[in-house]
C-alpha cells in the first residue's frame, strides 16, 4: 500500500477536476456526494496506508514516493515528492477523516446555496492542497500545499462574496497570511544556503549533525515561526482568523479549526531538529508567544456575543497551547493536542453550525438560550465537546491539554501559571456559551415577536446527514484520549508512533519534579477545570453574580481596530503620498526636463508630435529600405 | 545549407506587413487573411524551432550570418539560445492571438501592418547578433509602437505615444554612442573592426574603466526599457493609453527588451563592469519592486495599475540578472515569460471590462462576479498567477530569483521578497473592488465571457498552470546558456559564482531509501 500513497492526494484532485467539468451538470446534491466521495476514499487509502506501516517496524515506516522533478537548477533540485511517515499519515488520516464528514454535513448546510457545487469544488480543492502540505518531501512541497489552502480559505472565506464584510475578511486573510508566508520564504532560502537542498530529511539530517550552525538554525526557526503565526493564527498575526467565520460553518470547521491552522504546528514538528539546534532562547520565544496567544485570545472569548466568533477565538487560543508545547519541546502532545482538538473542535463549529441552521442564521447567543429540548442531538454533542475542550476527565481534550502541561511546568513555571489561567478561562467560556445557547430562558421568541417577522418562528433539529458527523465525533471527542493516556507507558500509543519523527528533539522530562508528581498536575488541571465550569454556572445560569464582559475584552483588547485603523489611516497616506510622489516629483522631472530643453510647454507639444512623427516615419521607411537591400543583395 | 528559419521568421512577419499595406483597402476579408496567414506561419515556425531546438546545449543554434556593409564590419548575424528561446516562441505565439482576437475597432488595414511590422522588428531584436543589427531592430519596434498606441489608442494616446518615444529614443541615444564606441576600442583585441557581438565579447578585453563607461551607455537603454525606477514613468502612460494589443504586446514581450538586453549585451560583453556596478542595480531593482508594488495599489484604473504592477516585477526579473547565480539568472528568464503571459492576460482581461463597461476605473465597476462568474474564475487564475501563488507560473520564476539572488545580494532579497505581500495586497483589494459585493445597476448587465475570448483565455492560463507545475523542460534549455554566461563573466571579473557543484543533491538521495 505504502507504493501508493500518490493516490491520497490524487483523489481529492481528481474530484476537484470532475466537479470543475461536471459541476454544474451534476448539481445538487450529487456534487456533494461526489466531493465527499473523493475525500472518503482518500480517507480508506490512508486508513489501509497506516495498517501497513504498522505492520512494520518502526524504522521501515517511512516511504518517499518521488512523482517527478520540479525545479532543477544547478544545486538546487526540487522534486515534486511525497513523504508518507507516522507524523503525515497522523495528519492525513484526520484530514481526511474529518474532511469527509464535515463534507457529508455541508450537503445539508449548503442545501438551497445556488452556488452548492462551487462550494464542493473548493472543498475537494483544500483538501488536496492540505494533503500535499503534510504529505511533501521538501519544504517547497508543502509550501504549494501551504498556499493552496491559503487560496482557498480565501475563495471559502468570501464565498457569499456579496457581502462586503465576507469580501474584506477573505482577502485580510490572505494578505496577512502572505506576511508569515515571507517568513516561510526566507527560512527555505536560509536553509538552501546553508544546507543546499530543501528536503526534510536532508535539512533535518544536518541539523541532526551539527551540519548547521546554531546562529543559522535559529534563523531559519524563528522565519519558520513567523510562517507559523500567519496560518495558525498566533499573536501578532493572529486578527485574521476572527474575520474569516465570515465563511460559510462547514469551512469554519474543516479549515478555520480542525486542518489548516494547525499547519504551523505541523511544520515547527517536521523541522523540530532546526529548532533543536537553535540556541535556547528560540524554543523560549515560541513558547511565550503560544502562552501569550492562548491567555489573550480567551479573555476576548470570555466576553464574545456571536456564536461562532468564541469558537474562533477559542481556537486561536488552543492554538497558542500547542506552540506551548512546541516551545517546551512537547511535539508529542502538541500533535496530540492537534488531533484531539480537531474532533472537539470540528464538533463544536459543527454543532454551532446546526444551532445557526436551526436558528435560521440566528448568531447572537443573547437571542438563544433552551435549546436543548428542540435541538437535542445537536445539543448533546455539543455538550460532549464542551465537556471535551474545558477539560473534564475522561473526555478527550482533558489528557491532551494536561500532557502539555506537564512539559511546560518541567519547562518553564511562569508559563504553566499561564496556561492554568488559560485552562480556567476555557473552562468559563465554554460553560458560558453552552448556558446561553442551550440552557436558560428561550429568548428567541421575544426576539421574534419584536420583530415579528415569522410569527410562528420555532427552531428545528439540522437533518440526519448534518447530525451523523456530529455524533461521530462526540464519539471521538469521548474516546481521543485513548491515544496517548499518562498512566503507563504501554498507554503512550501516539508517543511510540511518532517516536521515529520526533526522537531527537523531544524534551526529556523524566526525573523532573512534574514527571514525579504527574498525578498531582492531572489533578490540579481537574480543580482548575471545575472551578472554571462552577464559575460559569454561578453567573450565568444561577445570576449569583454580574457577567464581566467589558468592551475592552468584546472588542479584542481593540488590537485589531488599531491595526485597521493604521492601514486604512496613516498607511494608506503613505501609500498614497508614494503614488503622488511618483505623478508629481519623479514624473514631473522628466516633463519638466522635456519642457526645458524644448523652450515653451505650448510651442513643444505641437512641435514634438510633429517632430516625432517624422521621425518615426523616417525610420520605418529606412528599415523597409534596409529589409529591401537585403533581398536585393541576395543574402536570404 | 539549411533552411534559415531564424531569417524567416523576421521576414515572413516584415513581408505580411508589406502584403497588408499594398492590399486594398475596399478588402477588409483580404487583408485580415493575409495578417493572420502570416502571423500563424510566424507561430508555425517558433514552434517548429521550440521542438527542434536542442536541449543542454549552451551556444547559439540555428545561426546564420552574412556579411552586410562590409568596411563597417556589419554582418547580419543571427542566432538562439536558451537566453533568446522561449522569448523568440513568446512574440511568435503572442502575435497570432492578439491578431485574432482583438479588433481594433477602426482603420484594420494600416493596425495590422503596424502589428506585424511590430512583430518582425521584436523578433529580430532578440535573434540578433550583431550589434548595428540589434540597434536597428530595438529602434524599428519604436515606430510601430508609437503608431498603434497614437492611432488605435485612448483620450490621451498622443502624449503618451510621444512621452514613449521620446523617452525610449533618449536611452537608444546613449546605447548607439555605446555600439560604435565599443567596436571601435574593441578592434584591436579583435584584429579587425565589427560590430559582431560574439567576436567582441569574446575577445575584447576593456580597461575596467572604459568597459564601465561602455556598460553604463548600454544600460540606460535597457533600464528605460525595462523600465528600472526611476526610469518607470512612461510605461503608465503608454501602457494606459495604449489599445489592449499594444498593451498585450507591449507587457508581453516589449519591456523584455530591456531585461535581455542586459543579460545578452550587458553582461556578456562588460562582465566586469556588470559585477562592479551590481549593487547599484540591486538597490533600483528592490526600490522598483516595492515602490511599483505601492504605487499599483493606489491606482484608479486597472490598467494603470497593471502598468506599475509591472515595474515591480520588472524589478525581480532585474533583480535576478545582477545576482548572477544560476538559478536567480534562470529564475529571471523564465520570470519574463511568465510576467508576459500572465500581465499579458491581465490587460486581454481588461481590455474586455473596457469593451463591456468602457471604463478602467476601479470605483465604476463592481460585483462583475456575480454576473459573470466564468470572467472571474479566470481572472481569480491569472490573478493567482501574478501574485506568485506556487503551481502557476510566476511563483516558479519569483521563487529562483528570490533563492538565487540570497545567496549573493542577500539583504536586498530579504526586502524584495516582502513584494509578495504587496502583490497580494494590490490585486486582491482591486479584485474585491471590482468583482465582490452587489453588482450595482450599471454593472448588472454585465456580459459574460464569450467562447473566442474564453478559448482566447484558455490558451494563456494552460500555459499558466503547466509552466507552475512542469517548469523542467524550459529550465533545461535556458540553464546551459546561462551557466556558460556566468563562467564568461568568472573568467573576466574577480566574480566567483556560489559552490554550484552537484554535490549538495547528495543531500536528497540520502533520504531515499526504498
Amino acid at each position: 500500500m505504502l507504493d501508493h500513497i500518490w493516490l491520497i492526494p490524487a483523489l481529492p484532485l481528481a474530484g476537484f477536476l470532475l466537479i470543475l467539468l461536471f459541476g454544474r451538470r451534476l448539481g445538487e446534491p450529487k456534487a456533494g456526494y461526489l466531493a465527499a466521495a473523493a475525500c472518503g476514499s482518500a480517507f480508506v487509502v490512508t486508513a489501509l496506508v497506516w495498517l501497513d506501516m504498522l505492520g512494520k517496524d518502526a524504522e521501515e515506516r517511512t516511504k518517499y514516493l518521488v512523482m517527478f522533478k520540479w525545479i532543477p537548477v544547478g544545486s538546487l533540485h526540487i522534486d515534486a515528492a511525497l513523504l508518507a511517515d507516522p507524523l503525515s499519515i497522523t495528519m492525513a488520516l484526520f484530514i481526511t477523516g474529518i474532511g469527509t464528514l464535515i463534507h457529508l454535513y455541508a450537503i445539508g448546510y449548503m442545501h438551497g446555496d445556488p452556488k452548492f457545487s462551487k462550494f464542493f469544488l473548493y472543498l475537494n480543492l483544500f483538501a488536496f492542497s492540505m494533503l500535499m502540505l503534510v504529505m511533501g518531501e521538501n519544504l517547497l512541497v508543502t509550501f504549494l500545499g501551504w498556499e493552496g489552502v491559503g487560496a482557498c480559505s480565501y475563495f471559502l472565506i468570501s464565498f457569499w462574496h456579496t457581502r462586503e464584510s465576507a469580501a474584506t475578511a477573505g482577502k485580510k486573510a490572505f494578505v496577512t497570511n502572505r506576511v508569515g508566508d515571507w517568513g516561510v520564504m526566507m527560512a527555505m532560502f536560509l536553509a538552501f544556503s546553508a544546507v543546499g537542498t530543501l528536503s526534510y530529511s536532508g535539512i533535518n539530517h544536518a541539523a541532526e549533525n551539527g551540519g548547521i550552525t546554531t546562529v543559522t538554525a535559529t534563523a531559519i526557526a524563528l522565519m519558520l515561526f513567523i510562517g507559523a503565526c500567519g496560518k495558525s493564527a498566533q499573536l501578532p498575526l493572529y486578527i485574521w482568523l476572527p474575520d474569516a467565520m465570515e465563511g460559510p460553518t462547514p469551512v469554519s470547521a474543516l479549515i478555520h479549526a480542525a486542518t489548516m491552522v494547525t499547519s504551523g504546528v505541523f511544520l515547527m514538528t517536521r523541522m523540530s531538529p532546526v529548532l533543536h539546534a537553535s540556541y535556547e532562547w528560540a524554543p523560549t520565544i515560541i513558547a511565550t508567544i503560544g502562552a501569550a496567544t492562548a491567555l489573550f485570545a480567551a479573555t476576548i472569548a470570555v466576553a464574545q456575543t456571536d456564536i461562532k466568533k468564541v469558537l474562533a477565538y477559542s481556537t486561536v487560543s488552543q492554538l497558542g497551547f500547542m506552540f506551548l508545547a512546541i516551545g517546551s519541546g512537547a511535539y508529542v502532545a502538541a500533535i496530540f493536542h492537534m488531533v484531539t482538538h480537531a474532533f472537539f473542535k470540528a464538533l463544536l463549529f459543527l454543532g454551532s453550525g446546526s444551532v445557526i441552521h436551526g436558528m435560521h442564521h440566528e448568531q447572537d447567543m443573547r437571542r438563544m438560550g433552551a435549546l436543548r429540548k428542540l435541538m437535542p442531538i445537536t445539543a448533546g454533542t455539543f455538550i460532549i465537546g464542551w465537556l471535551a475542550i474545558a477539560g473534564v476527565p475522561p473526555f478527550a481534550g482533558f489528557f491532551s491539554k494536561d500532557e502539555i502541561l506537564l512539559y511546560v511546568f518541567a519547562n518553564n513555571r511562569a508559563l504553566y501559571v499561564v496556561g492554568m489561567v488559560t485552562a480556567l478561562l476555557t473552562a468559563y467560556y465554554m460553560t458560558r456559551q453552552v448556558i446561553m445557547v442551550f440552557f436558560g430562558e428561550a429568548k428567541w421568541k421575544d426576539a421574534h415577536e419584536e420583530h415579528g417577522a415569522h410569527g410562528d418562528f420555532v427552531p428545528h433539529e439540522s437533518p440526519k446527514i448534518m447530525l451523523f458527523p456530529l455524533v461521530v465525533l462526540a464519539f471521538l471527542s469521548i474516546t481521543g484520549g485513548l491515544l496517548q493516556l499518562p498512566f503507563s507507558k504501554d498507554l503512550h500509543f501516539l508517543e511510540h508512533w511518532l517516536e521515529p519523527v520526533v526522537h531527537h528533539s523531544e524534551a526529556n522530562i523524566k526525573g523532573t519534579w512534574a514527571y514525579d508528581n504527574k498525578y498531582l498536575l492531572l489533578l490540579a488541571a481537574i480543580v482548575v477545570a471545575a472551578i472554571g465550569i462552577a464559575m460559569s454556572v454561578a453567573v450565568y445560569a444561577k445570576g449569583k453574580a454580574k457577567p464581566i464582559e467589558p468592551k475592552v475584552l468584546a472588542d479584542g483588547w481593540y488590537y485589531d481596530r488599531a491595526i485597521s485603523g493604521f492601514m486604512g489611516g496613516p498607511g494608506r497616506k503613505a501609500f498614497e503620498g508614494v503614488a503622488m510622489f511618483d505623478a508629481t516629483v519623479v514624473d514631473g522631472a522628466v516633463i519638466g526636463t522635456a519642457k526645458g530643453v524644448g523652450g515653451i510647454s505650448s510651442v513643444l507639444r505641437k512641435v514634438q508630435s510633429g517632430f516625432v512623427r517624422t521621425y518615426a516615419a523616417i525610420i520605418g521607411i529606412g528599415a523597409i529600405i534596409l529589409l529591401a537591400w537585403f533581398i536585393l543583395r541576395g543574402v536570404i | 545549407m539549411s533552411f534559415p528559419i531564424l531569417t524567416a521568421l523576421i521576414l515572413v512577419p516584415a513581408f505580411g506587413a508589406l502584403v497588408v499595406a499594398c492590399l486594398k483597402k475596399s478588402r477588409p476579408e483580404l487583408v485580415k487573411l493575409a495578417a493572420v496567414l502570416t502571423s500563424a506561419v510566424t507561430a508555425g515556425m517558433s514552434i517548429w524551432l521550440l521542438a527542434s531546438f536542442k536541449t543542454g546545449e549552451a551556444g547559439y543554434q540555428f545561426t546564420s550570418q552574412h556579411e552586410w556593409v562590409e568596411a563597417w564590419g556589419i554582418s547580419w548575424h543571427l542566432g538562439i539560445d536558451g537566453i533568446s528561446l522561449f522569448l523568440v516562441v513568446l512574440t511568435g505565439l503572442l502575435f497570432p492571438i492578439v491578431i485574432i482576437g482583438i479588433d481594433p475597432h477602426h482603420d484594420e488595414k494600416p493596425y495590422l501592418a503596424w502589428m506585424l511590422l511590430l512583430q518582425a522588428g521584436v523578433m529580430g531584436s532578440f535573434l540578433s547578433l550583431d550589434l548595428f543589427l540589434f540597434f536597428v531592430f530595438f529602434e524599428i519596434v519604436l515606430v510601430p509602437m508609437y503608431f498603434l498606441i497614437g492611432g488605435w489608442g485612448y483620450d490621451n494616446r498622443i502624449f503618451a505615444a510621444t512621452k514613449f518615444f521620446i523617452y525610449t529614443m533618449f536611452g537608444s541615444a546613449f546605447m548607439l554612442v555605446g555600439i560604435i564606441a565599443t567596436a571601435l576600442l574593441a578592434k584591436n583585441d579583435v584584429g579587425y573592426f565589427t560590430f559582431d557581438l560574439v567576436q567582441i565579447a569574446e575577445h575584447a578585453d576593456f580597461a575596467a574603466s572604459t568597459g564601465r563607461w561602455l556598460f553604463f551607455a548600454f544600460a540606460i537603454a535597457f533600464a528605460v526599457k525595462v523600465p528600472l525606477f526611476p526610469l518607470h514613468t512612461w510605461l503608465p502612460d503608454a501602457h494606459t493609453q495604449a489599445p489592449t494589443a499594444g498593451s498585450v504586446v507591449l507587457a508581453g514581450v516589449m519591456l523584455k527588451l530591456g531585461t535581455y538586453g542586459f543579460l545578452r549585451f550587458g553582461l556578456y560583453l562588460f562582465p566586469e563592469a556588470a559585477n562592479w556596478s551590481k549593487p547599484l542595480f540591486f538597490t533600483l531593482a528592490t526600490i522598483g519592486i516595492i515602490y511599483g508594488a505601492i504605487a499599483a495599489t493606489m491606482q484608479r484604473d486597472l490598467k494603470r495599475l497593471v502598468a506599475y504592477s509591472s515595474v515591480a516585477h520588472l524589478g525581480f526579473i532585474v533583480l535576478g540578472t545582477f545576482a548572477l547565480t544560476s538559478q536567480a539568472m534562470t529564475g529571471s528568464v523564465l520570470q519574463m515569460i511568465n510576467h508576459g503571459v500572465s500581465t499579458g492576460a491581465l490587460f486581454l482581461l481588461v481590455g474586455m471590462i473596457y469593451e463591456r463597461r468602457h471604463t478602467r476605473l476601479i470605483s465604476e465597476l463592481k460585483g462583475l462576479q456575480k454576473v459573470a462568474p466564468i470572467f472571474a474564475a479566470a481572472f481569480t487564475i491569472v490573478m493567482l498567477s501574478s501574485i506568485g501563488v506556487p503551481g502557476l507560473n510566476g511563483f516558479v520564476g519569483e521563487f529562483l530569483i528570490l533563492i538565487g539572488s540570497f545567496e549573493t545580494a542577500r539583504w536586498w532579497t530579504v526586502v524584495a521578497a516582502t513584494g509578495v505581500i504587496l502583490a497580494a495586497l494590490y490585486l486582491l483589494w482591486a479584485y474585491q473592488r471590482v468583482f465582490h459585493g452587489e453588482p450595482d445597476e450599471v454593472n448588472s448587465d454585465f456580459a459574460e465571457l464569450k467562447p473566442r475570448e474564453g478559448g482566447i483565455l484558455l490558451i494563456f492560463i494552460a500555459a499558466i498552470v503547466f509552466t507552475g507545475l512542469y517548469p523542467k523542460p524550459m529550465i533545461d534549455r535556458i540553464e546551459p546558456s546561462i551557466k556558460s554566461l556566468i563562467t564568461h563573466i568568472e573568467e573576466r571579473s574577480d566574480y566567483k559564482a556560489p559552490a554550484d557543484d552537484s554535490e549538495h543533491s547528495d543531500h536528497m538521495s540520502e533520504g531515499e531509501h526504498e
